[in-house]
């Protein structure tokens, strides 16, 4: 055997050198070797990365952590160290004041019993698996804004005699409306033309005396003029003739149109009541209130009012009547357009002047008014693709079953197409929430603002107030806006899965 | 036979289901109330003007300004017009505008690119700095930036010089001043023939490639006649350019250019924040390009270099072109922030404009018109170049 | 008709928050709602600052209080409104406050086109210049060239451009927004110079790491009188807000303090009973109650003690009465006699 081995060439006597292992590809070295080295630019890249990192994460630690300085009772102890950096008990003086503003000391327990009530509300709101969506979304649609409203203001309104009157005219006038949503347009017109002529007389009087200036008369004390007097009674007459039209009425139809009427009369009502009634809560002006608060309060409105509107501009837009399509594009571009702070310039010195004389807005609830409408032509879009998403076959499928378009819309389209826009309106709140700090440059004072006014105090004045202020205020804000974005992926997941074929 | 027809037509629709009737009805009610608020909105304004004694009137655009402006991008002083200061807001904005675009599309190409890359490292700071950017308000980074560039910035006495002849204190950063002299007009004007030229070469190469299949290297071509042109012609016209080169005098430099740190604090932070968003775009963009694309482009025997210029990149931008526009007009509008820092735009100088002759309405419709052209050139401009490189479907 | 249903409109609409005023007659407002409507200062100290728990102090935010002590006899009834530089002429003209006391100079364009009136001069003041001690100058005319921090909408930036064009002097003007925004450049070193009224200054400085490393410059380069404004075309409310003012000069002429308001009642001094309303019906000439003067100053007290408290020697600032002292101290302080 020894002798063929040697005497053949080709075959081998000796192990061939052995090769190296492959490189590891499991464990913390082998993944190292897959992700982060492997190809020598890779490397470098690796290298500089991490330098980076480093460099950066340095950077903080030692700014908040090892030059900070932690414990002192004004801006001496931040002063006296040199070179010093984040100087934390300046935070630990004015983050009451980050939260809550100006808002009085003694009453802090309204904004937090709102904090709270709110997160609640909205944790299980946010979460699918919870049960009672329906009662949850009126709670914080209706009740929870409401309640926030009286707790943060204090309530007991006064409303102005004329303000009352015009919600009772109003009212009233929707009685109007009632036979008509009864038993649709054509019939209600025929059983109630009676009221609709006195009410149309209403109209034509009122536009008449847009051009000639009536007469006055004394009525109890104040001046009202004889054409006034005439549109009221007017209107008062056809809305009662209508109401007793419809309760005389043997129809079913009739009758559960009169009792959602009358049911939405006692919740208006309630609503005022509600407003005007002294809880014994120490009034609190908007000027006092500050911080998260007014961020929250600005964000929340904006996205709560915006909704409605937007939904409407984005059905507009798509609308086939030209006028209207027209209106929604030329609002909705518009507001686009331009940027917020000039929306809200505008909002807080134009507006003044667009009210009649005499009307005046609460320097907080303009900038509402306007971030609402601004927020509004973003959410419109948003709400659009969404629109634009259901496929044709559900409105012909509504139309086939002979669904008007307000059916059809409220009952098919939109229950699907919200459902898909969902992430595109948290992503419209993150931008909006980030936005709010904008309101500083009108004079209010948001978390960013609060921080700002803060640096002016003389008593925490030091070189690195303000990196620490702005740190602490980045880190609020991110932590809130990640959390959103978060949830919006997560809804995004959860939401495709009913949307992506399975099988053929 | 009348009979008959009757019989034969659909039953005549009442007059209040018609649905055409019902839609104009509509509409002229809508028409009727939007001109009613419009009315109300106009006859208020113009009331409570009068009661102060005041009416729209723009007239006061020419009254002398009285103020001076840190950054004057064309010829003013405290004599020039209330309008030429608007104007120069107006420039600065687009100043702002350009530089933001151009800085957040490179920054944000690097991020999202980043975000793909298979370096984990990599990825996952690009992904952490999308997720950190972008979930802080901008009007923060603007002030963080303003006070990060100011602070470690050292005074004019002890500028950073850079060779002596650019400086870097925390008045901005100070480089020296071209001053043009006779002849320098022929090296725009080589410039301007090599542009055409670049472009009639490129033209010509691509024909001759469908025609004979070879190739010419038009780009490195086209690049040499750009840039080459303009030297020759430099050259030849007797390099006429001098530097007014910045010296210390009294308190700063004097002479040279100066770039403003609340340029540098506003830029860095609009293009931060606007690549955070844009790497998104991009990074969904090329996400969308299927890898068959890159595999059928490999089958054909083009390379990685040529298939992703020719194959990837192209479709795309498809993807990325629509928004990546609202992204730019974001920016745009976003850089009226510049009111926080002391940059003087368009808002600020405005602002200023309108607390110094109390004319609000008129200010405020200024900014109204100036914004909204502004995002309707760039989506014009943007459409053109989206219809150009959309997908040709017969 | 028309205005009834617009308020129909807007009264479901709109009306949530929405408060009334602005009408022709300020003062039957102010008396109906049962408070002033002030517009004061953020961020000034001396002059409009609130605190912590949202206590203002200052003279302007006194000056609100004795327009509130002289309608309610009391002075909490005030609400002030923060304004910044740039709002507070628009938020007056369109009545969302009954008064602007903003330490606001009195120019013949805001007096005339601005549809607004100015009832006095609470503060003469002036425009002066702060620099770095380390810088070595010492007047103001050696700034040439130099960087130069104030705020936008102000008659300061008005002001500086004027001077530096009349003394052929180039600079460079960082114009902000808000008061605390120019310090906090100046701090950090973007410009070399800060500018605004010398009693501003002197606030301000107070706010720096080191006060003492900073110098105010001797040179004063504008005439600033600052005071109340109110709208043109209401001279009910217009001679209240000025005879207010008359009222607290002519009590530290007349020696009425907050102290002995009480024992000044019994005087018998004519000047001091007229004061105090008790020959005479000055009051309710002017829409008030005979005793209006008297409660301003049980409240307040007079300008002098109203000054010492919120910008002499018993606060931070010290700033000495200088022109503000009464004319017969060499000041310029004089009111009309109440007679």
């Amino acid at each position: 055997m020894t002798d063929l081995s040697s005497s053949h060439a080709w075959v081998r006597t000796k192990d061939a050198e052995r090769l190296p292992p492959p490189p590891n590809t499991t464990g913390v070295v082998g993944w190292l070797l897959q992700n982060l080295f492997n190809t020598p630019l890779n490397s470098v890249f690796t290298i500089i990365g991490v330098a980076f990192i480093a460099w950066i994460g340095w950077g903080i630690i030692e700014w908040a952590i090892i030059r900070g300085v932690f414990s002192g009772e004004s801006r001496d102890a931040c002063v006296a160290v040199p070179d010093s950096g984040a100087c934390w008990p300046y935070v630990a003086a004015k983050f009451h004041q980050f939260v809550y503003g100006f808002y009085p000391f003694d009453q802090r327990w309204r904004v937090n019993i709102c904090f709270i009530v709110g997160a609640i509300a909205l944790a299980t709101m946010a979460i699918p698996s919870l049960p009672y969506k329906k009662w949850n979304a009126l709670f914080l649609l209706v009740v929870y804004p409401l309640m926030t409203f009286v707790l943060l203001t204090g309530g007991n309104l006064d409303f102005s005699t004329s303000t009352l009157l015009g919600i009772v005219g109003l009212l009233l006038l929707s009685a109007l409306i009632v036979p008509l949503l009864a038993f649709g347009i054509e019939e209600g017109v025929q059983r109630n033309r009676t009221a609709l002529l006195l009410a149309g007389a209403a109209l034509l009087i009122w536009l008449v005396t847009l051009f000639i200036s009536m007469p006055e008369i004394n009525l109890l004390g104040s001046f009202v003029s004889v054409s006034t007097l005439a549109v009221v009674a007017l209107l008062l007459a056809a809305a009662i003739m209508s109401l007793v039209h419809e309760a005389s009425s043997r129809d079913v139809s009739a009758r559960s149109a009169l009792l959602g009427w009358v049911g939405a009369c006692c919740a208006v009502i309630a609503v005022l009541l509600v407003m005007t009634v002294d809880f014994g809560l120490v009034a609190v002006e908007t000027q006092q209130w500050g911080g998260l608060l007014v961020t929250m309060v600005v964000a929340i409105t904006g996205i709560v009012a915006s909704l409605p509107l937007g939904i409407l501009l984005a059905l507009g837009r798509r609308s086939k009547m030209p006028v209207v399509r027209l209106f929604s594009v030329v609002f909705i571009e518009v507001w686009r357009g331009v940027p917020l702070i000039t929306v809200l310039f505008m909002s807080s010195i134009m507006l003044p002047l667009f009210l009649p004389e005499g009307v005046n807005f609460d320097k907080l609830l303009r900038a509402l008014v306007g971030t609402a409408l601004f927020s509004a032509a973003y959410m419109a879009e948003t709400v659009r693709g969404g629109l634009q998403a259901i496929p044709k076959g559900q409105y012909e499928a509504a139309q086939a079953l002979g669904l008007s378009y307000w059916r059809t819309m409220s009952l098919i389209v939109l229950p699907q197409a919200l459902k898909i826009v969902i992430p595109g309106i948290v992503n419209s709140f993150i931008s909006l929430f980030k936005d709010t700090t904008l309101v500083l440059i009108i004079g209010l004072f948001d978390l960013l603002g609060i921080v700002k006014a803060s640096f002016a105090d003389p008593k925490w004045a030091a070189p690195q107030t303000a990196s620490t202020g702005f740190f602490v205020a980045a880190l609020m804000f991110w932590v809130f806006c990640f959390g959103m974005s978060r949830y919006s992926i997560y809804m995004e997941r959860r939401l495709a899965t009913g949307h992506k074929r399975r099988g053929i | 036979m009348t009979a008959v027809i009757d019989e034969a037509r659909p039953q005549r629709v009442s007059f209040f289901n018609d649905p055409k009737v019902r839609s104009r009805a509509a509409q002229i009610v809508f028409a009727l109330l939007l001109l009613w608020v419009g009315y109300e909105i106009y006859h208020n304004t113009s009331a409570n003007l009068a009661k102060l004694g005041k009416n729209v009137d723009f007239n006061f655009l020419g009254n002398t300004a009285g103020f001076d402006i840190i950054q004057r991008p064309i010829e003013y002083s405290r004599e020039s017009s209330y309008l030429t200061a608007i104007l120069v807001g107006f420039l600065n904005t687009l100043i702002i505008a350009i530089l933001g675009v151009i800085c957040a599309t490179i920054l944000g190409f690097v991020i999202g690119v980043m975000r793909l890359s298979s370096n984990w490292l990599l990825a996952k700071m690009a992904a952490g700095y999308v997720e950190i950017i972008r979930n802080i308000p901008l009007l923060l980074q603007i002030l963080f930036w303003y006070t990060a560039v100011l602070k470690p910035l050292p005074g004019p006495k002890e500028s950073l010089s850079f060779l002596g002849v650019a400086f870097l204190n925390n008045r901005g950063f100070i480089i020296p001043k071209p001053i043009w002299g006779d002849g320098a007009g022929f090296v725009g004007i080589a410039f301007i023939i090599g542009c055409i030229a670049a472009i009639a070469v490129s033209r010509w190469a691509r024909q001759r490639q469908e025609r004979t299949g070879e190739q010419f290297h038009s780009f490195w071509a086209g690049l040499g006649l750009i840039i080459g042109l303009p030297i020759v012609a430099f050259l030849l016209a007797g390099a006429p350019v001098t530097f007014e080169y910045p010296e210390l005098k009294g308190f700063n430099f004097a002479g040279g250019t100066t770039i403003l740190p609340e340029l540098i604090a506003l830029l860095l932070a609009l293009s931060i924040y606007t690549a955070s968003f844009i790497a998104e775009i991009v990074r969904a963009g090329i996400m969308a390009v299927s890898h068959g694309q890159s595999e059928a482009a490999h089958a054909l025997g083009l390379r990685a270099q040529p298939t992703l210029r020719l194959v990837v990149i192209p479709q795309a931008l498809r993807v990325i072109i629509p928004p990546l526009t609202s992204q730019y007009l974001n920016l745009t509008k976003n850089s009226s922030l510049a009111v926080a820092i002391a940059y003087p735009d368009l808002v600020a100088m405005g602002g200023v404009v309108m607390n110094q002759s109390g004319r609000a309405v008129e200010i405020v419709v200024i900014w109204m018109i100036v914004y909204l052209a502004l995002s309707l050139f760039t989506s014009a401009f943007m459409n053109w170049y989206n219809a150009r490189v959309r997908l040709v479907e017969r | 008709m028309k205005n009834m249903l617009m308020s129909l409109a807007l009264g479901a609409g709109l009306s949530v928050a929405a408060v009334s005023a602005a009408s022709a007659a300020t003062l039957d407002d102010v008396k109906a709602k049962g408070f002033i409507q002030c517009g004061a200062n953020t961020s000034l100290i001396g002059f409009g600052f609130p605190d912590d728990q949202n206590n203002w102090t200052g003279l302007d935010v006194d000056f609100c209080r004795a327009l509130a002590a002289a309608i309610f006899n009391d002075p909490t009834k005030v609400k002030f409104t923060p304004l910044s530089a740039k709002e507070r002429f628009t938020a007056l003209q369109s009545g969302e406050i009954d008064v602007l006391s903003r330490n606001t100079t009195w120019t013949m364009s805001r007096d005339t086109s601005l549809g607004l009136k100015f009832a006095g001069v609470t503060y003469y003041d002036g425009q002066g210049f702060m620099v770095k001690k380390s810088l070595g100058v010492n007047s103001s005319l050696n700034l040439n060239g130099a960087s130069v921090c104030t705020q936008t909408g102000t008659t300061t930036e008005l002001n500086l451009a004027d001077y530096f064009k009349a003394n052929n002097m180039t600079y460079q003007v960082v114009a902000f927004e808000q008061e605390q925004e120019v310090l906090k450049a100046y701090e950090d070193g973007r410009c070399d110079v800060y500018t605004t009224d010398q009693s501003g200054i002197y606030a301000q400085r107070l706010k720096l790491a080191a006060p003492d490393d900073h110098v105010v410059l001797p040179e004063i380069i504008s005439k600033e009188p600052l005071g109340p404004v109110v709208r043109q075309g209401d001279d009910a409310w217009f001679n209240v807000v000025k005879w207010t003012y008359f009222a607290l000069l002519n009590a530290e002429e007349l020696g009425i303090t907050s102290k002995n308001v009480g024992e000044m009642m019994n005087s018998t001094n004519p000047e001091v009973t007229r004061f105090m309303g008790k020959e005479g019906d000055f009051g309710v000439a002017i829409g008030l109650t005979n005793d209006w003067a008297a409660q301003i100053v049980k409240h307040v007290g007079n300008y002098g003690e109203i000054f010492e408290r919120n910008l002499g020697e018993s606060s931070q600032l010290k700033i000495a009465r200088g022109k503000n002292a009464l004319w017969t101290k060499g000041g310029l302080q004089y009111a009309p006699p109440i007679r």
